[in-house]
């Protein structure tokens, strides 16, 4: 529960400090921090206009999608009191209960009939079944080093005082930084301000939702981050106190806000060829913390 | 009493032989139905008594040839019983329907439905009897049965061409279980499957040789890569129904095999378990890369079942691994794993099938390119595709996660092993089974996005009346019961471990740890879906309620290029899987034909790609070509002159009568140099 809020607070905030630290680093002096947020509230308050090429699938598409990603948070526990949802190998279901709401997103952009949004349905199918491995290998080398296979075991289990688990969890954020980069399609791979057509990938595929649907999905993306910043807070805050825990937990959200906001400052996008070796680089680093837990467990041969 | 019921079943098989050919085609329908109906329920309560009294065992004396006739009705056999018994059923309810429009072909139809018939009896036997020579002839009538069930429709070319595609490769499968057959015979002097267990119990090393014959034979039934070449041709050919059945159980009837040969042998398990394990991530990793490629829906559909299969037998390697190793996790999520899939598999492969058959008949095309906005002719066609798509990508709340979720299981406790070699295997599966389900995505997106969604892409001749109830009450049944497995999963969970039990024979009995682990996680993925049903209906009820004051209107897509209102605007299944297939194109093997633009005003241009199987490239086609080649070279013979023929027979009567004298004339001359 305590998580859940954490996560929902975080992800109230989080657009606004991304927007913010763009803003700062471009010169400008940048908007409200809650900005985003309000425009979303704004977009909920709008009537909606669907194309009459459309069926039922694009009306309840944003709903489902929406609502997995409700699911997947109450999973994720906070230090060790664990989330609302808490079994063996409920990280498998947390990626497959994504994967739905993303199947669910990419038939919507194809119920329009419009080019462009099949053109991003395409892209976002390809990207995130390659993302895919990434995660399955770190939560397959926590398992490993902890001997468990829930996320609240894990993050309990975590080993603390013992430089190594900070050591794995470091390598480990860079990859979850860089999945939640690749998940709500920001800078190396997506670049949501671009031109429409050429290297879009997810705001192509949502050009003919709007009112409530469209508030729902764009409020998915601080969602996913705040969900992914908590995965990677998890790996530090292991057995400590609540008055240490939360603080902490906020420090990292906003680092990794910062963290992104920077990120999509100074890097360039990708040429869209590109984006599969990039995306597979996590699964080899992945790999690489793998085989480095097998080394610190002496399993080697 | 059971043996009358295994009785009453095959005979109820040979009664309906003997009466329809009596029949018009209306009163087949129905005592089609009434006759299989029959068998279900007797095979229902079979597989019933079974699983609440326990196994059945009895014989028949037999005949000199083939030694006593032992029946046994383990759970496992129970199990398939149960898989079969409901697949035929729904098939036998939708093909009536869907035959209607072969209403004139009144002996073909005859022939279809006993064939129909004869094949269930068959299948059923297969999973009772325990004599190697019975065995082998029930397996050839399914073989047959099944080869008339796809030639149903044998005045079209391909359907034929495809139709012995599968019956010489079927028999190559018999092939090689004769011979394994053969070799405990000539060793242990006996037909009878307890042979297997003594000479493999005797000569473990032995067993893997042995083991290795059984699998092939079976892998061809089943679809396993390289064995596969036959499923995807078949598929597309047969009648909607039987494609459904043949998806849903035939091909299912060789992972029986193997699971009824791991159950037999004794051996070393670890060696079995890498090698199943191997070509099961081989299997299911080439089967979903050559499904998104492909543009012929049933074709699609069919190399998804190559992917099921390989699903399904990483499941299996997976507990051989727990049997090799002793490790009762393995066990229990391994082969737990695979039979649910079976199960889940027959349920959402023959949903897919039948609902492919109705966009078959409104539409008379198979072509993904060509359709396009079916949700708003066929509604109801479009949500059973939508709920088949999203359970055999195994996306919760539906059935195909829960068995995906157990493999998973099983790898991540093998990762823990302390053998490097295993933890390696786990990871590398881990991946692959990760990938499978990604591609699965790609492939089912697009399937339903372009058949159903957006609009037409090509004028098509539609028929009416597709979407009765009474044509779709059989796929209402599997998706409650697609639906119970995804939401109630626990319930079949004491089913499945009694199941278990029969690979278990040589060690201890289960432990209770794992099992009451496994069951834990079952409750929780069923609340878990619940909860997400809940709150997704809460969301939606919300939005309902948010937007209801609010302004709704309806316009055309947003501009952007779309302004035309022309179809041909749209993105096409080729389009959709394009940056797939450049990233692929270097493993497999896509041949292009394109008309590049040129001019001012340029002429109508085409671009079309033909999708094949590397592997049938190599391993069918060009030994095939090379046979010929050399065949070639005596064709001369054949030169149609009666006299050339004579003359070929004399010539070998004179060879035939003359070689023997010939023979003892040498060897007088050798005996005679010898005493030289």
């Amino acid at each position: 529960m305590l998580s859940f809020l954490l996560i929902i607070v975080a992800s109230i905030f989080f657009m606004g400090l991304v927007v913010r630290t763009k803003s700062l680093a471009s010169g400008r002096k940048g908007p409200d921090i809650l900005q985003p947020m309000r425009d979303i509230v704004r977009l909920w308050r709008k009537g909606s206009v669907y194309s009459t090429t459309t069926s039922i699938i694009f009306q309840i598409a944003p709903t489902i999608y929406f609502s997995s990603i409700i699911m997947a948070i109450l999973m994720i526990p906070h230090g060790n009191i664990p989330g609302i949802i808490s079994f063996g190998g409920d990280f498998v279901m947390f990626a497959y209960i994504l994967g739905l709401g993303k199947f669910m997103l990419i038939i919507s952009a194809l119920d329009t009939g419009s080019s462009f949004e099949g053109m991003g349905a395409s892209r976002e199918a390809l990207f995130s079944m390659l993302v895919e491995p990434a995660f399955f290998i770190i939560m397959g080398s926590l398992a490993l080093f902890t001997g468990h296979t829930s996320f609240h075991e894990i993050f309990t289990a975590l080993n603390y005082g013992s430089y190594i688990s900070y050591m794995i969890g470091t390598l480990a954020t860079f990859v979850l930084v860089l999945i939640a980069m690749i998940e709500n399609s920001r800078m190396p791979i997506d670049d949501p301000k671009t031109h429409l057509e050429l290297t879009m990938v997810h705001e192509v595929m949502i050009l003919d939702n709007s009112g409530f649907d469209l508030g729902v999905i764009l409020y998915a993306t601080p969602l996913k981050f705040a969900m992914y910043g908590a995965l990677i807070a998890n790996f530090f805050i292991g057995s400590v106190s609540l008055q240490i825990s939360i603080p902490l937990f906020i420090v990292i959200q906003t680092v990794f806000a910062i963290i992104v906001g920077i990120l999509e400052s100074f890097m360039a996008r990708f040429r869209m060829s590109h984006n599969p070796q990039f995306i597979f680089m996590l699964t080899s680093i992945s790999l690489l913390i793998f085989f480095g837990v097998l080394l610190v467990l002496g399993k080697f041969i | 009493m059971d043996e009358y019921l295994i009785l009453t079943l095959n005979l109820i098989a040979i009664f309906s032989l003997a009466s329809f050919p009596f029949l018009n085609s209306k009163k087949l329908g129905i005592a089609s139905l009434i006759a299989i109906t029959l068998q279900v329920i007797l095979s229902f309560v079979l597989a019933f008594q079974v699983f609440s009294k326990g196994q059945l065992f009895y014989s028949y004396s037999g005949s000199f040839i083939t030694g006593t006739i032992p029946i046994k009705i383990d759970y496992l056999s129970a199990w398939f019983i149960l898989i079969i018994g409901f697949t035929f059923l729904t098939g036998a309810w939708y093909g009536i329907q869907y035959m209607k429009k072969y209403q004139e072909q009144t002996s073909n139809l005859q022939l279809h439905a006993i064939t129909y018939i004869v094949t269930f009896t068959a299948m059923i036997d297969i999973c009772i009897v325990q004599n190697a020579i019975i065995f082998l002839i029930v397996w050839e009538i399914m073989a047959i049965g099944s080869f008339i069930l796809i030639i149903f429709e044998h005045y079209k070319k391909e359907t034929l061409k495809a139709g012995i595609n599968f019956f010489v490769q079927s028999h190559i499968s018999i092939l090689f279980l004769t011979f394994a057959f053969i070799w405990v015979k000539v060793k242990t002097g006996s037909f009878d499957f307890s042979a297997i267990t003594e000479y493999s119990a005797l000569h473990p090393s032995m067993g893997i040789g042995l083991f290795i014959l059984f699998f092939i034979g079976f892998a061809i039934k089943a679809g396993f890569v390289p064995f596969h070449t036959w499923l995807p041709l078949a598929h597309p050919a047969a009648p909607a129904h039987i494609s459904g059945i043949m998806s849903g159980v035939i091909i299912k009837i060789g992972i029986f095999g193997i699971l009824r040969m791991l159950s037999l042998l004794k051996t070393d398990f670890t060696v079995i378990g890498y090698f199943i394990l191997t070509i099961s991530i081989i299997t299911g990793l080439y089967g979903v890369m050559l499904a998104i490629i492909q543009h012929n829906l049933k074709r699609l559909l069919a190399y998804h079942s190559i992917e099921n299969i390989g699903i399904i037998g990483m499941g299996i390697g997976l507990g051989c691994l727990g049997l090799g190793t002793s490790n009762q996790w393995l066990i229990i999520a391994g082969f737990g794993g695979a039979l649910l899939h079976t199960l889940n598999h027959s349920l959402f492969k023959s949903l897919l099938f039948f609902s492919a058959g109705n966009v078959y008949q409104f539409t008379h095309t198979m072509n993904i390119e060509s359709l396009g906005g079916l949700i708003k002719k066929i509604p109801n066609t479009a949500w059973f595709f939508l709920i088949g798509s999203l359970a055999i990508c195994g996306l919760p709340p539906f059935n195909g996660f829960v068995s995906e979720f157990f493999i998973y299981n099983g790898l991540f406790k093998g990762l823990g092993s302390n053998d490097f070699r295993l933890t390696l295997t786990m990871l590398f599966s881990i991946l692959a089974l990760v990938l499978i389900g990604g591609l699965a995505l790609i492939c089912f997106t697009k399937a339903f996005g372009i058949v159903f969604l957006g609009t037409k892409r090509s004028e098509l001749k539609t028929d009416t009346d597709i979407e009765t109830t009474n044509r779709n009450f059989p796929l209402y049944i599997i998706i409650l019961a697609i639906l119970i497995i995804g939401l109630l999963p626990f319930l079949f969970s004491s089913a499945l471990v009694k199941v278990i039990g029969v690979f278990n024979m040589q060690q201890e009995p289960l432990l209770l740890s794992p099992l009451h682990g496994i069951l834990n996680q079952l409750t929780s993925i069923g609340f878990y879906s619940f909860g997400f049903v809940l709150l997704t209906a809460f969301v939606f009820l919300l939005k309902r309620q948010i937007i209801k004051q609010r302004v709704r209107k309806a316009n055309i897509t947003w501009g952007c290029g779309y302004v035309g209102k022309t179809n041909k605007i749209q993105y096409t299944a080729s389009s959709f899987i394009r940056t797939y297939r450049k990233l692929i194109e270097p493993i497999l093997y896509i041949k292009k034909e394109k008309e590049n633009v040129d001019g001012i005003y340029p002429n109508q241009i085409h671009s079309t790609t033909h999708p094949y199987d590397r592997i049938e490239h190599v391993l069918i086609d060009k030994p095939i070509y090379l046979f010929k080649k050399i065949l070639n070279r005596f064709i001369f013979l054949q030169n149609g002159n009666i006299q050339s023929y004579i003359l070929y027979g004399s010539i070998f009567l004179i060879t035939a009568i003359l070689s023997p004298i010939l023979i003892s004339k040498i060897i007088v001359l050798i005996n005679f140099l010898n005493q030289l």
